[in-house]
């Protein structure tokens, strides 16, 4: 039997359909343009976006949105250092992303070539792994072992580079087989004697916590989490990668810790004796300090990571593994023991009732963000997907939307990348066309990738856009306002340029705006109805508005700061 | 001594050295002596990392997250033979000549190269008798000196 002759082009769009992947992300040019041509006859949707960017972050929304891998494909050059930012972001929040990319020529490489830049050497402290693909064969088994190594053990961003001519080359196509990685074996099952010395310190615990990451949900052990803190009355609190991994509204959910995190959510933590983190990293925005957080509590750390345990704290108990599988083992060994947790319950019900999250949304005076944020989610589906920027609304939507299931919660915690929200709800919407996907972006995020509503109009991809429009980089300005004297260097957007409702209808989408509170309802109401293209709301809200509770950058998450008030003492 | 040996099996494939590189870099860590070299085996490199005990831990971490890092381990001091190669070029004159050949001999060095005014020495030894043997012959003026980065092996299984 003669084997199959294609060129590398088609073994390229060949794996992928082999890989089940039905859409993908990106934008051409001259050295992967002999990729796009075998795409052109595939079942494969390509959604075109306006810049590489704005491609990997779509990428990146569909695989927060689904949990599988989302694929991208950029030139070479200026495609691929685009793409950068998007990987690193990938990477800092362990998304699945696979990244194609072209390369020039091989004979040119390393000759300062047209379009040339050496991606795998920029890529690799951005990525969890790359490639340089050196002969058409390869390609196959390239792409299979770069989507196991973005989709297994902590998830990453993977690209792999290939030159123009080998995208030309023709090679025989044989189906990939997963084979052994010597130097990839991520360890997924819980060392059962670690799972025993963690059970003995929950059983002792008087105060212990949950605190759980992105880990819970990219592990899918939500239910076993709900089933890990329900059957033995221990509180939860959930990071901003972890949102959604336990419902807010459950009286043991305490919400997000941390700079911006609500007070009895960091407090309960430095009072906890006994944290139980599962999937998270410790990360400056949740610990403020190390040296101060959590100082009378014992740690139990699991993670798929070994290098994240005891990176920033020493925990008493280290796990390494999958957190279903750890969560499983917990709740195996514990059985039927109780512990009493009531007076510590107590002790944190009196915490929330004392220090409510609040807002001051006056009749006639200027939108406050959290206010349209309640009125949104009365009016929304209760599956919608929330997308978000990153800065004030980022920090207002994750206190005040409240999640109730994993993956509807999409935005950039680690990197903090602004211009997040608008591709990224693209992608999520062009993995679940009939869910709502609701992008809450703010100003200066919008203005950063604003271009992809095109994308989103042309693609007839009828996302819903709210941007909270407060005519300044509104954290910039809370800082300035606090630690600079209120001295506004350079964060000053203004309200009125660009126009949003003209910017909307100029891009193929409708325009809408709201300004006073009267015209909340109307004009989600409105919004809703428009179901054949992309609205945009301008919400114009308060430039002075502040994100509170806030902890000081590098203090003690003992000093939670309240209110304005507060300020003074600082 | 604060110092830790790391011998880490890599996979002999393009780049492999600049993702290690990158990953002690990116995380600041302090790194004494780093080389790399093939082994018995056919498409594996073996590097040698010498570390300070404080960033032992994450540095092994960190590089096990490298998907073409096969195994790293940890040397025990008590048993491991150390070994470095260092060529060095010391200016000589006729007074100095036969003293500074003599000394060189004694400590274990070959002359690899003697011409009028200068002579050049090969020593393998310990990273300790290395600096030793650099001291000694300082007086006489070193031209030039290279040192081949420490290797390790562990003496028991």
């Amino acid at each position: 039997m003669t084997k199959e002759k294609l060129s590398g082009a088609e073994l390229i769009v060949r794996t992928l359909e082999h890989l089940n992947v039905s859409t993908v992300f990106g934008v051409p040019g001259g050295a992967i343009l002999p990729a796009y041509d075998p795409l052109y006859d595939s079942p494969i949707r390509h959604i075109l976006a306006r810049h590489e960017q704005g491609a990997g972050h779509m990428a990146e929304g569909y695989a927060q949105a689904t949990g599988d891998v989302g694929v991208v494909i950029a030139t070479s050059g200026p495609g691929a250092t685009n793409l950068i930012t998007s990987l690193n972001n990938a990477l800092m929040d362990s998304t699945p992303l696979l990244a194609i990319t072209g390369q020039v020529a091989s004979d040119f490489i390393g000759n300062d070539a047209f379009q040339e830049a050496y991606t795998v050497g920029l890529t690799i402290s951005a990525t969890k792994h790359n490639y340089l693909i050196t002969n058409a064969e390869e390609i196959p088994q390239v792409l299979l072992e770069a989507k196991h190594i973005a989709t297994t053990g902590r998830p990453g961003p993977v690209l792999v580079d290939i030159p123009k001519d080998i995208l030309n080359e023709k090679a025989n196509w044989t189906e990939p087989k997963l084979e052994d990685l010597p130097g990839y074996k991520p360890t997924l099952e819980a060392n059962p004697k670690m799972i025993q010395q963690a059970v003995e310190l929950i059983k002792n615990a008087k105060k212990p916590i949950l605190y759980v990451g992105g880990g819970i949900i990219h592990s899918k052990a939500n239910k076993e989490l709900f089933e890990l803190s329900t059957k033995y009355n221990i509180p939860v609190v959930t990071t901003l990668m972890g949102r959604g991994a336990f419902p807010d509204g459950n009286e043991l959910c305490i919400g997000m810790p941390g700079m911006h995190g609500n007070y009895t959510a960091t407090t309960s933590i430095q009072k906890s004796d006994l944290l139980i983190a599962l999937g998270v990293r410790f990360d400056d925005r949740v610990t403020a300090n190390p040296k101060f957080f959590a100082q009378k509590a014992k740690v139990i750390h699991a993670d798929i990571d070994p290098a994240e345990i005891g990176k920033v704290r020493e925990p008493e108990v280290p796990i390494v593994g999958d957190a279903k599988s750890v969560i499983n083992g917990l709740i195996e060994k514990l059985g039927d023991s109780e512990i009493d947790t009531n007076s510590w319950l107590n002790e944190i019900k009196d915490m929330k009732e004392n220090y409510p999250l609040n807002y001051n949304q006056e009749e006639k005076g200027p939108l406050k963000v959290p206010y349209v944020l309640e009125e949104l989610q009365k009016m929304s589906e209760e599956d919608s997907i929330v997308v978000s920027g990153v800065g004030q609304h980022q920090m207002w939507i994750s206190l005040h939307w409240k999640f109730k299931s994993p993956n509807t919660w999409l935005n950039s915690g680690g990197l903090g990348t602004m211009g997040y929200a608008l591709p990224a709800a693209i992608g999520a919407k062009a993995a679940f066309p009939d869910k709502q996907i609701l992008a809450l972006d703010g100003d200066g995020c919008f203005q950063m990738t604003c271009q992809e509503l095109i994308t989103a109009s042309t693609e007839n991809i009828p996302l819903k856009i709210v941007v909270f429009n407060n005519g300044n980089h509104g954290m910039v300005r809370q800082w300035q306002k606090i630690f600079y004297n209120h001295r506004f260097s350079a964060s000053e957007l203004t309200h009125h340029t660009p126009d949003y409702v003209a910017l909307a209808e100029a891009m193929g989408a409708t325009g809408l705006r709201m300004v006073e509170k009267s015209d909340v309802k109307r004009v989600f109401e409105e919004m809703f109805k428009t179901n054949d293209r992309p609205v945009l709301v301008d919400c114009v809200v308060d430039p002075d508005d502040m994100v509170f509770p806030m902890v000081k950058a590098g203090g003690s998450n003992d000093e939670v700061i309240l209110n304005e008030d507060d300020l003074k003492n600082i | 001594m604060s110092e830790r040996i790391l011998s880490v099996l890599v996979e002999d494939k393009p780049g492999v050295l600049a993702r290690v590189a990158l990953t002690i870099s990116r995380r600041g860590f302090n790194i004494n002596s780093l080389s790399v070299g093939p082994t018995n085996i056919e498409g594996r490199s073996k590097m040698t990392i010498v570390t300070e005990l404080e960033s032992v831990e994450q540095v092994k971490k960190q590089l096990n997250k490298l998907v073409n890092v096969i195994k790293i381990v940890e040397l025990d001091p008590d048993n491991t033979i150390e070994s470095e190669v260092l060529l060095m070029k010391v200016s000589i004159n006729k007074e100095t000549q036969t003293s500074v050949i003599e000394k060189a001999n004694l400590s274990g060095a070959k002359s690899v190269d003697v011409g009028q005014d200068y002579a050049v020495f090969e020593l393998t030894g310990t990273s300790k008798e290395l600096i030793k043997f650099e001291k000694l012959l300082k007086p006489y003026g070193i031209i030039e000196m290279i040192r081949g980065g420490r290797i390790a092996i562990q003496t028991k299984l």
